[in-house]
């Protein structure tokens, strides 16, 4: 069992995404220290890949800065140890399932678990491909997030039952980026996921603003927010850290008012 | 070949969004049904051979062989179809497939344009929309295919994310069917993917060995000894393949973008080059760096220029059944030129891959062994840009 749970305890968490590397790993350091000040619960630390195809643009610009200024997998595995020495929230990777499988999937697990990394998060690993990473990361006490989507209909019970850590819960169609609206019928998709599992369940993809988040953390356990926090990453670069902090104190509070 | 799960050995599998997953299994519930589905079949035939113009010829390459002086070479004309190329067979077998599950549009990619056309000519054929996603650099290289896919009523979107190329023109169309699901089938055009597009799309293309079975048998009375394709992701050779994996005779040849050879990184010969990885939906062998990061790989045919190659060749390799050797641009040109003066054919620039090994390997053979080459496509979309190669300044 991770540390997963704690993010969960002290009422709605508050998840931000950010891709190690962005624009470098010295910036990124700073940016995850600002959330973590401004009350992020979780971290989801994204480990960047050549071709993101679950990602919106957004998302995609920041893998290829990230890419271009020459990180990679060992270099984030450093720096998260380096991280570690301070911040002590949960922490989970979010990257692409070729990115674990060609480092070799037990190396790069037993490191997550040796440098303090909760869970991963592998949106191209749906459940009928998990049983090939599900045994490794259970070994080395790394929870393998599943992700739940507005499609996912019959298959929520299934998905639920075999849970760990979170349920990612995707409140939209397509890929990552900010949306003026969410449609998805959030409420019912909780229910239908409680019926079959008392782990927590965060909110992703579409939120950006403080309205939003509330609404989703109300009717969950958390919201996750990427591509708004990628675009305030974009726009200061090596000065994003007091923006980025700003920005989740005020989405924070928001999901703490619910 | 494959298992339940959509397995061949260790590869292919289904590595996509959740998001997906359903509209993945419809597919293969529908798919189920519909292959074994006689007005399906029924209908697929017709089409075929009353639009399609199939059966496709295989003709006796005399004048080929004879300035070979080795093995007797055929061809299998897959230029000859309607749209110019093998990707026609595939798009009608899944326009028709997505037409029966009620989707009113088809979106695609495109690497050479040749599936673009295919496709938005099915979507015409059938009164569907039509999108096709086509890397910006692609857009480029092959103008005029774009330009027909316009005139058949489709949209042309170029990607302009990664090498707008062909892989990115895939994440791309992934990218769109996960944001449009309900009405939208996608139409993939090679053998790769998640399960089920690399079966359905190697039982659409496998008409072409049950035809050259059939007709060499008649023309020979026996089995040729080589089949020669070549492979992006590989749907050409799947289908030339498929009826003569079980015949140990036949030596299966794939033929692969070696771009300015396999010992630089100017190359698209994943087989030769790559490693085993998860990418677009399927284990596989992919052209990939140390850390998993995809390759920017490069040939200068833009229907071969694609980082990885379909989970069933990757089987076949793993088994030996198959081989799989690098062709390099120069070689390519070469048979481009060479096919064009022997025997009055432009192949396809992706075709001439094959047709370069055959070069290559033929005159070593004995007299009484045979070739099939499979010319998948006609190369007059190729020909400004062959040359542009040889430093002709022809645009379209």
């Amino acid at each position: 069992m991770s540390n997963i749970r704690e993010a969960f305890k002290n009422g709605k968490a508050f998840i931000p995404f950010i891709t190690c590397g962005d624009p470098d790993l010295e910036t990124t350091g700073k940016v995850v220290r600002a959330a973590v000040q401004n009350g992020a619960d979780l971290i989801e630390l994204g480990i960047p890949f050549s071709d993101p195809t679950a990602e919106g643009p957004v998302i995609q610009g920041a893998n290829i800065r990230a890419l271009a200024g020459g990180v990679t997998t060992n270099k984030i595995f450093d720096f998260v140890r380096e991280l570690r020495r301070d911040i002590k929230i949960p922490l989970v990777f979010m990257t692409y399932a070729n990115v674990v499988f060609s480092y070799g999937m037990e190396k790069f697990i037993s490191t997550c678990s040796e440098i303090g990394i909760d869970g991963i998060i592998l949106p191209d690993l749906p459940f009928e491909e998990k049983d090939e990473f599900q045994p490794i990361c259970d070994k080395y006490d790394v929870d393998l997030i599943s992700l739940i989507a507005p499609t996912s209909e019959h298959r929520i019970a299934m998905i639920a039952k075999e849970a760990k850590g979170f349920i990612y819960v995707v409140s939209s169609l397509g890929v990552t980026g900010v949306r003026s609206e969410i449609t998805t019928d959030i409420g019912a998709i909780i229910n239908l996921i409680r019926e079959n599992t008392d782990i927590p369940c965060a909110v992703g993809f579409g939120i950006s603003n403080p309205q939003q988040a509330q609404k989703m953390a109300a009717l969950s356990d958390g919201a996750i927010v990427g591509s708004a926090i990628i675009k305030i990453i974009e726009k200061n670069a090596e000065n994003a850290a007091e923006a980025v902090g700003k920005y989740v104190g005020e989405m924070k509070a928001a999901i703490m008012s619910v | 070949m494959s298992n339940k799960n959509g397995r061949f050995g260790i590869h292919g599998g289904q590595y996509i969004p959740e998001t997906l997953m359903n509209a993945i299994i419809e597919l293969e519930n529908a798919y189920n049904f519909y292959k074994n589905d006689p007005e399906f079949n029924r209908e697929l035939i017709g089409l075929f051979n009353e639009y399609a113009g199939r059966p496709s010829r295989l003709y006796y390459a005399e004048k080929l062989t004879k300035t070979l002086g080795g093995a007797k070479i055929y061809l299998k004309r897959e230029d000859l179809n309607h749209t110019g190329s093998h990707k026609i067979n595939n798009v009608l077998g899944q326009a028709l497939l997505a037409k029966k599950m009620g989707k009113t549009r088809l979106i695609a990619e495109t690497g050479a344009g040749q599936h673009g056309v295919a496709t938005a000519t099915a979507a015409a054929l059938m009164n569907m929309e039509c999108v096709v996603f086509m890397g910006e650099e692609d857009t480029k290289r092959q103008a005029l295919n774009v330009y027909r896919m316009e005139l058949l009523g489709a949209k042309v979107i170029p990607v302009t994310s990664g090498t707008a190329t062909l892989k990115d023109a895939v994440s791309e169309a992934m990218r769109e069917w996960t944001s449009r699901i309900e009405d939208t089938h996608y139409c993939l055009g090679s053998v790769m993917g998640p399960h089920p597009f690399p079966t359905i799309v190697r039982d659409f293309q496998a008409v072409i060995s049950r035809e050259t079975k059939a007709q060499m048998l008649e023309k020979e009375g026996r089995l040729p000894d080589a089949i020669i394709a070549c492979v992006g992701g590989g749907s050409n050779a799947m289908g030339s393949f498929y009826h003569f994996i079980d015949d140990n005779e036949v030596r299966l040849i794939g033929c692969e973008a070696a771009g300015r050879g396999i010992d630089t990184f100017e190359t698209a010969a994943t087989v030769n080059t790559g490693r085993v990885g998860i990418f677009h939906g399927m284990k596989s062998y992919f052209c990939q760096d140390e850390f998993g990061q995809i390759a920017p790989v490069y040939s200068i045919s833009a229907g071969l220029d694609y980082p990885g190659v379909g989970p069933e060749h990757a089987y076949l390799h793993d088994i030996g059944r198959a081989e799989y050797v690098p062709v390099t641009d120069d070689e390519a040109v070469n048979a481009f030129e060479f096919l064009s003066r022997t025997e009055g054919i432009i192949p396809a620039i992706e075709s001439a891959h094959a047709v370069a090994h055959a070069m290559k390997i033929a005159p070593k053979m004995d007299k009484d062994k045979i070739i099939v080459i499979t010319v998948s496509g006609r190369g007059d979309k190729d020909c400004a840009a062959i040359a542009r190669y040889r430093g002709v300044d022809i645009y379209e």
